[in-house]
């Protein structure tokens, strides 16, 4: 049984069925004019074989492609690109099954950062009283390493509403370099989570050293298949609609072999993309469509994810600003747009401007949270512990972010009213008011344990004081005291006799360890 | 059904929180089967020992539920379904304590006090203390101070709670407090103030006895100043 993720029963749309198909048409017409530039040989060849312009535009540093894209092509690709992706697990009960036209929510943490955000509690003296001694979090920026990206998919494995594990930092350890990047940061997820694992490529030339990996612990090239345990996500189209030479060639590659991909395009409003909801939309759907049509004329059929990390620039440093209520409007937009093409949508929340866990962080994810949630994407990145915009990581803060996701899972449970709940309270009311206390305290108690009311904010503090961070810190350790299942020895030694560059204190059957 | 039966029963029914065959219980199912009420009746048509009744029946179940609820295994709702219970069962038994010897714990009245109609606070306060064996006399909500004044007089409680809600009704506290020193019943009666906007400040700034935040600290007031 796959996971169930969160069935938005009636999902919130913003823009019209004629709005729809404005952006669908203004797209196309961007693709055919003024199309796109294309710095991947590969992908150049692919398109001008399967029947589009392309023109050459070489410079000697920098060679380059125009590429105009006809209807036809992105609708024999719309046609072909399947309708419901299944992303597997180690764990086969925590398998992703989505379909396009279903608006089933799965929560999912990302993206990569490269710094890891440390927290401490130490003790403050108020000065005019030094018998009040108060506990401050502090805050601790340093550069991520492999070790943090174990413990947070330790912790991600055990966060009760996460359903699927998005590497989330950028591993810099000293003995990393960017040809054993992969399979390390592979690894250490894979052997710290049961959960479906979605990553970026660093180096082409380590896909298939990735793949490998992953069909030793899937149980074959076949069961991979069967049981994809990890996709790609790949930005092959730098906006404003070029596609870059790297991540179109990985995209490719990744296509050729049948994995899931996210085709994912993040456009700037104000600088990359036009300030305008209508042009940024017109342009990140025409760059998506452009991604689906190249992967499904490289493998037709490949299954494929309509990504979108749509955002608006701050007026103050033209830097991402997710936070911005733009940047959600954006994402329900393309959620829509995915849902007419009835293909899968990667969409993107709860990434915040500011740059600590606190009351900004709060407000800013729980908005975007809350609001995408309620159009009904099927893998939200919802980015839990991500702060400033995409750079740093904080483990506490992703645990804060699973209490947010448990009150917005409760809120969207399917409403119970029918004939026999209307026909049982009305006994219960007409039982109490002839009572003389008129209290329906009694008939709270079946109710509460069948977890039909939803649990108190779970790091509410006693009293007048905020304990909310201590609290979460709490927690957090009690989840990484928790085991993990780590992928078994047989395998693990498999895996560290056949795949090269892994580190070995990642194995966890080393001896002394 | 043996005397150790219907005892067990009782016991088990105020574990469940079950008044009357009606209630389904805590563990659901139990609907048709005798409740705290049907028990006793039989209890006592079967002439147990009021003593062994309220020892071993009540007094034992409702220690267990304090001990489940300390164990997190019971919350409040199943705290006061089994207080409720155990109300009913000493209503009944009511008749039947004197000549068995054993003395009422206390009299209670409580009341929610002039231009106030909250009452669930009070409400729940009657549900705990008479699961914890004192008589309560519930006079009502929007008590003008001379009628709890006539009340305390013509009940002679040991208690006096009262209740508001509003921080424009809490200073009929204040008043009800003065009614009864003007009639010369204050020492007569401990008065124990509860509800929202009060504190245990505000109460001794109305000289009340006591305050209860919540109702279970309610009855641990009025608990301690019964020892006292």
């Amino acid at each position: 049984m796959p996971r169930e993720g969160i069935l938005v029963p009636n999902p919130y749309v913003r823009i019209t069925d004629e709005q729809v198909q404005q952006i669908h048409r203004a797209s196309l017409q961007v693709l055919l004019d003024p199309g796109l530039i294309c710095f991947s040989k590969k992908a150049a060849e692919i398109f001008h074989s399967h029947g589009a312009e392309v023109t050459t535009a070489s410079s000697a540093d920098h060679p380059h492609w125009h590429i105009k894209i006809p209807e036809k092509l992105v609708i024999e690709a719309l046609d072909s690109a399947p309708k419901t992706v299944k992303l597997g697990a180690r764990n086969p009960d925590n398998a992703l099954i989505m379909r396009g036209d279903e608006p089933r929510v799965y929560f999912i943490s990302g993206s990569e950062t490269n710094i890891w955000l440390d927290v401490d509690f130490p003790a403050y003296v108020k000065k005019s009283d030094s018998s009040i001694e108060i506990q401050v979090p502090e805050f601790h920026p340093r550069r991520a390493t492999v070790a943090d990206l174990c413990q947070s998919a330790h912790v991600c494995e055990h966060l009760e509403t996460l359903d699927g594990y998005i590497r989330t930092v950028n591993i810099q350890d000293e003995d990393i370099t960017e040809d054993n990047k992969d399979v390390n940061k592979f690894f250490a997820s894979l052997n710290n989570t049961t959960k479906h694992f979605m990553s970026g490529l660093t180096k082409l030339e380590q896909l298939d050293n990735v793949v490998r990996m992953a069909e030793l612990i899937a149980g074959g090239k076949e069961a991979l298949k069967e049981n994809p345990i990890i996709s790609f996500i790949t930005c092959l189209v730098k906006s404003p609609l070029q596609f870059v030479e790297d991540t179109t060639d990985t995209f490719i590659e990744v296509c050729r072999r049948g994995l899931p991909t996210v085709v994912s395009s993040s456009p700037q409003a104000g600088t990359t993309a036009p300030i305008k909801e209508a042009g940024i939309m017109a342009q990140i759907n025409a760059e998506v469509l452009a991604g689906i049509t190249l992967g499904q004329m490289v493998n037709k059929g490949t299954p494929l994810l309509y990504g979108s990390v749509p955002v608006m620039a701050r007026m103050d440093t033209l830097g991402d600003s997710y936070g911005s209520v733009e940047t959600s409007q954006y994402n329900i937009d393309c959620v829509q747009m995915a849902r007419f093409y009835k293909i899968p949508n990667y969409s993107t929340s709860g990434v915040c401007d500011t740059k600590i866990p606190g009351q900004q962080a709060s407000i800013e994810r729980l908005f975007s949270d809350i609001v995408v949630t309620l159009s009904g994407p099927q893998y939200l990145h919802c980015a839990y512990g991500l702060l400033d915009c995409n750079a740093v990581f904080c483990l506490l803060q992703a645990v804060l972010d699973d209490a947010h996701f448990q009150m917005i899972k409760f809120f969207l449970k399917t409403p119970r009213i029918n004939q026999q709940e209307l026909a049982e309270t009305m006994k219960q009311i007409k039982e109490v008011v002839a009572t003389p206390q008129k209290l329906y305290i009694r008939y709270i108690r079946q109710v509460m344990r069948s977890g039909e009311i939803s649990a108190p904010y779970p790091f509410e503090g006693d009293g007048e004081s905020d304990s909310v961070f201590a609290l979460a810190y709490q927690r957090m350790n009690e989840l990484l005291a928790k085991p993990v299942e780590h992928i078994d020895p047989d395998t693990t030694a498999k895996i560290f006799r056949e795949i090269p560059g892994l580190l070995p204190r990642l194995n966890v059957y080393k001896e002394g360890k | 059904m043996a005397k150790r039966d219907i005892i067990s029963l009782i016991r088990e029914n105020v574990i469940q929180g079950r008044v009357a065959q009606d209630d389904e219980g805590l563990d659901g199912g139990m609907v048709g089967e005798p409740g705290v009420t049907e028990l006793i009746e039989k209890a006592l048509a079967k002439r147990l020992d009021v003593r062994d009744i309220i020892n071993k029946g009540l007094t034992e179940a409702m220690n267990l539920v304090g001990q489940k609820f300390e164990q997190k295994e019971y919350y409040i709702p199943d705290m006061l379904a089994s207080a409720e219970a155990v109300g009913v069962a000493m209503k009944l038994l009511e008749p039947y304590l004197a000549q068995s010897g054993i003395k009422p714990k206390g009299k209670v009245l409580l009341a929610t006090v002039k231009g106030d109609l909250h009452d669930i606070g009070k409400n729940i306060v009657t549900i705990l203390l008479r699961g914890a064996g004192y008589t309560v006399k519930d006079l009502g909500n929007d008590m003008e101070p001379h009628s709890i004044v006539n009340a305390v007089r013509a009940e002679k409680p040991q208690f006096l709670g009262l209740s508001a809600l509003l921080t424009s009704t809490m200073v009929n506290m204040r008043d009800t407090i003065q009614a009864l020193e003007e009639s010369g019943l204050r020492d007569k009666v401990k008065v124990i103030i509860g509800g929202a906007p009060v504190s245990e400040e505000y109460a001794k700034s109305i000289g009340a006895d006591g305050y209860g935040s919540d109702g279970f600290q309610a009855l641990a007031v009025i608990e301690s100043l019964t020892s006292t």
